[in-house]
This record gives structure tokens, sequence and C-alpha cells, in this order.
């Protein structure tokens, strides 16, 4: 049976559910590797391996999420919550570039305060000023916007597009099983609403990514649901240039209980990613979460690209985990394992000569 | 399934792979090859190979105590971010055979082994380790002590001025079990002279070892790798001790080191990748066909490395430790002790059972 799925995958066929379950649980580690290693090299047979220069920029760290898996945010009435200003903002910006960055990655909180107009002059201040794409405002926050501003997350969409938004990240999509959602993040909006507003995202002619993040209370099978979710909305959108999953970091966090997954149940969750999401031309490798070794051996289970270089990063490092890596460094451990490292956009256009 | 002949035809590594399912040994020539595959699954499922055929889907590890009596050492190693030159020197210390008990006794559980290495001091006489070793051993008479290197059980013999087997004799009747493996670093000569000159040769460290084993004792082996060594020289040094091994069977568990960077005097070119970590941990495997364990050391590795580790050839996950200084003074940024707990859920996360382990690596599951 694992025989016949090897065969199929090879052959560049589609996996169900079942399958992709067998394979799962049942693979050889190694073997399982080489498959997916298999099916990268089919969809990049350059032997490249892609990366972005931005920055994570979190202009609030208020939130009324309260989701049990953050170490990051801050209730609306609690010390330490914070508003990025403009100049902070430009500031940030300006270093980005500076270093060679084409782009800043912008999440913030749920914060109740804030109109959509704010979001809109942020943006616009942004575009006005510095030439740099914006990726910006996971779905749990256009959602959010559409409660506080009461309009369609479509319509939220439409107006942070107009003032220069470019495209949007996959975050908060942690699992996309609602009984999951309801346990972990409460408040956050649930998976149908999450994949609501990509699909809005992509009729609107913004690309967006698609995480996962996994390793808290759902099961192995809850993992998979959550890649045929994504799968199916690709297949009527083809709006997702990357999957990007990472396994939860419990220190700090109200879920400081549950058990670190293991770079080995990483990597099989990597593999079967790529196996299974034969529409998605791209999945990222987590250094942030995984450290540069196992990213490094993750090109070997999947991964093509490497992320981001991530100048600034608040949320995992909240969360007891702070790696750093720097553009040389990821060159050099690409290059060591047999690929060239090429600077891309957020779209994967690799941008030469940088 | 893809690891199939055709698999390794392609990759040229057939005749390896047929060698490996044989159960038969490797030259050094097949072991470079292995080192030079551009495909470090197809090596990884080879060394997993052996390694699952020796343990099947066992992981070890060890409660034990990691105690480092001095950081004073004369022989400055350039890859050394631990020794300090003499006693006066600021960071300097020295623990006496009671700051020693007291610290064992502040241990989260009894260990089953004692881990006691530190450096070459120059005054303390062999006689101060005669009456740690006792004072230890009347305290818990079931703990394994694995205490010393070949390098300052050399070190004592020259200061005692008699010969290193004299010395191995008189520490085994104070209480001595076991050597642990450090101090091997690389054999080849021409890497010694540059990174530990003051240290004793290759084939002092391995006559050393050659003794222990004579007197019945047995003992672990490193290689600290990834500092200016080429993957020829690890090879020669993994040959090496493979041939002592032949003699008298004394190793029970292969320790391969990766060089930390920081805080080191020795400064290289090209530090280690992940990849080359595991593949030198899968050549391991596969060209010490007569050791029987692979430790995937956490302090040094980093604990997911070293959990990857374990599907690359290694079978044992070391220890819950306490306190560990060598490697963390070198930029280890892993925690200085884990939980049994902690260690069992691990090994089970990656896909393996637990084994409790003692020195020797006799389960001790049930008395746990």
């Amino acid at each position: 049976m694992l025989n016949r799925i090897f065969e199929k995958v090879i052959a560049g066929e589609r996996i169900g559910f079942d399958e992709a379950d067998l394979l799962y649980c049942e693979a050889d580690f190694h073997e399982l590797g080489t498959l997916a290693h298999a099916v990268r090299m089919r969809k990049h047979p350059e032997k490249a391996v892609t990366y972005v220069v931005d920055r994570n920029i979190n202009y609030s760290n208020v939130c009324t999420c309260g989701c049990k898996f953050c170490a990051f945010y801050k209730a609306p009435d609690a010390e330490g919550g914070y508003v990025l200003d403009f100049d902070e903002l430009d500031r940030k910006i300006e270093e980005t570039l500076a270093l060679g960055g084409t782009q800043i990655l912008m999440q913030g909180g749920h914060h109740p305060d804030l109109p959509l107009s704010w979001y809109e002059d942020m943006l616009r201040h942004i575009k006005a000023n510095h030439a740099v794409h914006v990726h910006a405002f996971s779905p749990p926050e256009i959602v959010y916007f559409s409660e506080l501003n009461d309009m369609t997350p479509r319509e939220v969409i439409r107006r942070l597009h107009e003032a220069g938004l470019d495209s949007i990240p996959g975050g908060g999509a942690e699992i996309l099983v609602d009984s999951v959602r309801s346990e972990i993040a409460p408040r956050k909006c649930p998976a149908g609403e999450w994949l609501g507003v990509m699909e809005d995202a992509h009729h609107l002619g913004l690309k967006t990514t698609a995480t996962m993040m996994f390793g808290h209370v759902e099961t192995a099978r809850q993992r998979l649901e959550h890649l045929f979710a994504v799968r199916e909305l690709q297949d009527r959108t083809g709006g997702f240039t990357a999957f990007i999953p990472w396994t939860f970091q419990p220190d700090h966090t109200a879920l400081s209980h549950c058990r670190k997954l293991t770079s080995i149940e990483y990597l099989r969750m990597l593999a079967v990613s790529r196996i299974v999401l034969d529409n998605v031309d791209n999945v990222q490798v987590s250094w942030v979460t995984m450290g540069p070794d196992i990213s490094q051996l993750a090109l070997f289970f999947g991964g093509n690209d490497f992320g981001s270089t991530m100048i600034e990063e608040n949320v995992v490092k909240a969360a007891g985990v702070s790696f750093r890596l720097s553009r040389d460094e990821i060159h050099r451990l690409v290059r060591d394992a047999g690929f060239e490292p090429r600077q891309r956009s957020m779209d994967y256009t690799v941008l030469e000569d940088r | 399934m893809i690891f199939k002949t055709e698999y390794f035809e392609s990759i040229g590594l057939a005749d390896i792979r047929e060698k490996v399912a044989r159960g038969e040994r490797l030259t050094a020539e097949e072991g470079l090859r292995l080192f030079e595959c551009p495909e470090p699954l197809a090596v990884g499922a080879l060394a997993n190979f052996s390694r699952s055929r020796m343990h099947g889907q066992r992981a070890y590890y060890v409660v034990n105590r990691h105690v480092n009596y001095t950081n004073v050492c004369v022989n400055a190693c350039t890859f050394c971010a631990y020794q300090r030159e003499e006693e006066e020197q600021s960071g300097a210390f020295r623990l006496t055979t009671e700051d020693v008990l007291q610290k064992l006794a502040s241990s989260p559980a009894v260990p089953r082994e004692v881990h006691i290495v530190g450096g070459c001091h120059p005054k303390l006489p062999l006689s101060y380790f005669e009456e740690m070793l006792s004072a230890i051993r009347a305290e818990y008479p079931e703990t394994v002590l694995k205490c010393f290197t070949a390098v300052e059980i050399g070190h004592f013999a020259q200061l005692e001025g008699i010969d290193s087997g004299e010395v191995l004799k008189r520490l085994q009747r104070a209480g001595l079990d076991m050597l642990p493996g450090g101090g091997a670093e690389i054999f080849a000569p021409r890497v010694r002279e540059q990174v530990c000159p003051r240290k004793l040769t290759g084939d002092q460290w391995l006559d050393v070892h050659r003794k222990a084993h004579a007197l019945g004792m047995k003992t672990n082996c490193t290689m600290l790798f990834g500092h200016i060594e080429t993957r020829e020289e690890r090879l020669d040094h993994l040959i090496r001790l493979r041939e002592l091994q032949d003699e008298h069977h004394g190793f029970v568990c292969f320790i391969p080191l990766p060089f930390l960077t920081e805080n080191s005097a020795l400064r290289i070119d090209h530090p280690l990748t992940g990849l080359e970590k595991l593949r030198t941990i899968a050549v391991s495997r596969l060209m010490l066909d007569n050791v029987p364990h692979i430790k995937a050391y956490w302090v040094m590795l980093g604990v997911k490395e070293a959990q990857a580790a374990l599907k690359f050839g290694a079978d044992d996950f070391d220890g819950t430790v306490v306190e560990e200084k060598i490697g963390h003074e070198a930029g280890a940024s892993t925690s200085q002790g884990m939980t049994r707990e902690g260690i069992r859920e691990m090994i089970e996360g990656c896909g393996f059972s637990p084994v409790e382990r003692d020195s020797y690596f006799n389960s001790v599951e049930e008395q746990c």
C-alpha cells in the first residue's frame, strides 16, 4: 500500500487523505524525506534555494484575542502595550532597505481602538515614503477590522489594498480545524473565515502565503485536514505562493505544558506538506523555530525556500526561542547543502545581482 | 519505496550499500565517498540501517552527573574556551573532595554514573585523585565512576614519574571504573601540532586506552571535528579507533564532538554546518563497525540536531548531565541538564523506545 503511494507521488499523481495519513504515520523517515525532495526537485529543478530580505514589524502588541499559545500579546489594559508611531516605522523600514531588504512583514494584534483609517493612513504613509513591498495583516486581523468597522472582510481588503497593501501573510492559520481553534484561540476567527479572507484576497489579485502552527493540542489527522483545506482553496484560486509549517514553541505561553515537538516530527510534517500540496509552488523551512542545523537538513525534506533573513522578529522570541541568521550565514548553509542561494521578492521572483 | 538498488546505483553507492547490508568492513576510500555523496539522506539511511541492526528501535540515555574538578591546565589547546593557565588567574577554580561530594549530593537523582574530568593541573598529585575516588566510592557504592581522560592519565603519569599503566592500576584500586573518551581530538600529527601541541600524541592516547582495556576497564572514545582537519583525517581517526577496538573490544561508545567556535582562540574559515555534523555521525556509524554505540551528545550538538542524529546512526542520547562547563564555555547554548522524563518524551517523539542504561549500556529499565 505504502509502495503504491510512493509510486503515485513519483508519477506526479495527487494523493488523497487516507494516503497522506498512511505516509505521515508509516513511511520510513529517510524515504519520506527523499520522496518529498524528489517532488521539490521536480518543481524546482534549478538547484536553487530562495530567501527574502525582510523585517517583521509588529505595529502593535495590543490584542483582545488572548490566544493560549501566544507569549507576545498584551491585553488592552495591561502594562507594556505599544503602538508604533510612524517615525519609528520609517526608521525600521529605512534600516531594512539599507540592508538590501525589499519588503516588510507587518502584523500586530487585535487592537480595539484603531479604526480602519489608521491602517489606511499607515499604508499610505509607507507607500508615499518608501519603495518597499508591504506584506501585512493576517486574516484574523482582517476579520477583526471588518467586525470593528462593520464591513465585510472583502471590503476591508479592498480598502487596504487601495491604500498600499501588496500581499497578505498566512499567519493566524494555526490549525484550520474549528475544534482545535476553539480550544487554543477561542476569540480568533474560525477556519472558514480564515480561508474566506484568503479567497477574497486572491480574487482581488493579492497573493498570500499559508502557514500552519502544529504541535499543541491537535491530532495528526487534524494537521492533515489543515493541508487538505489549503489544497482545496488553492485549486480554486491559485493565490498561495508558499506554505510555511512550523512547530509551536510552548515556553512562556498558557500551553507551556505541551511537549516540544522534535526535529524528526517537524521534518516528517514538512515532507508530507510538500507531497500533499502539489498545487503550491514553494515550501519554506522554519529556521526561526528549528535553528540553522535543522533548517538546512529541511532542504532535503521538501523545503525549497529559506524564508526571510528576519532583521527583526519578536513573536517567536517571546516564546523563548531566538536564533539569528545573517544573509551570509544563510548563503553558507544553502551552499554547503549543494544549492545556490537566490534572493527573491514576495512573489518568488528572483532578484538579480544582490 | 525509494531506497532500492537502482537508487543507490544512481548515486554511485550501490557497492557500499551491498557491503553495509552484508556487514562488511568499509575502507577509508569508501568512507570518503560517503562523505562526498550529495544526498545526505541516502547516507543517513545506510547509517540508520546499521544502527537498527545493532539496536533496533532502542535509544539509550543515562542518569548521570558531570563534575569538572578544575579548569587549570598546562595544555593551552587552541580550541579550548575552558582552560585557565594557573589557579591565580581570574575564573580559575579547583574543587576539593568535599566540594565534589557536595555537588554529587545536590544532584536531583542519585547518579548512576559520575563523569569527572578537569584539566592537566600542574601540581595536583595522584593521591588527590585517589582520595577523591575513594571518598566517592564510599558514599556511592553502586555508581560507576567514569573519570579522567587519557590526557589526564598521561599527565598524572608524567607528574608522578611513573608509567600510565601504573596510574591506571592505582586509580582502579581507588575506585575508577571507566575512562571517558575525551582528549582524542584528531589523531593526525599535523592537526595536533596546530590545535593541541602540548597534549599527548594520538599514539599515546591510544596507548592509554589500550592499557586500560588490558586491565579489563571499559572506555569511551571521541573525535573533535570541524576545526582544521580534513575529512580524510577524520577517517584516519576512525580507522585507528577501529584497529584498537579489534584488539580488546574495550570501547563502549564513540562520541563525535562538533567543534564550537565561540570563545576559542582557534579561528576557522568554515565552521561546521548541521549537515556536515550529521554526515560525520553517519560515516562514524558505518566505519566503526566494531564499536557498539554512537552518542548524540546533545550538550554539544544542540537538542534538535541530536534528535536528528538518532536517525543518522546515533543510538544514545547521553544523559541528564547537570552542570556542564566545557561545552558551555565554548558557546554551547543548550541548557545545563535535562530531566529523565524530558529525555524519555523526546526519544519517543523521535520514534524510538527510550531505554535507561548504565555506563556499560545494560538496560536498567526494570529498576526505574
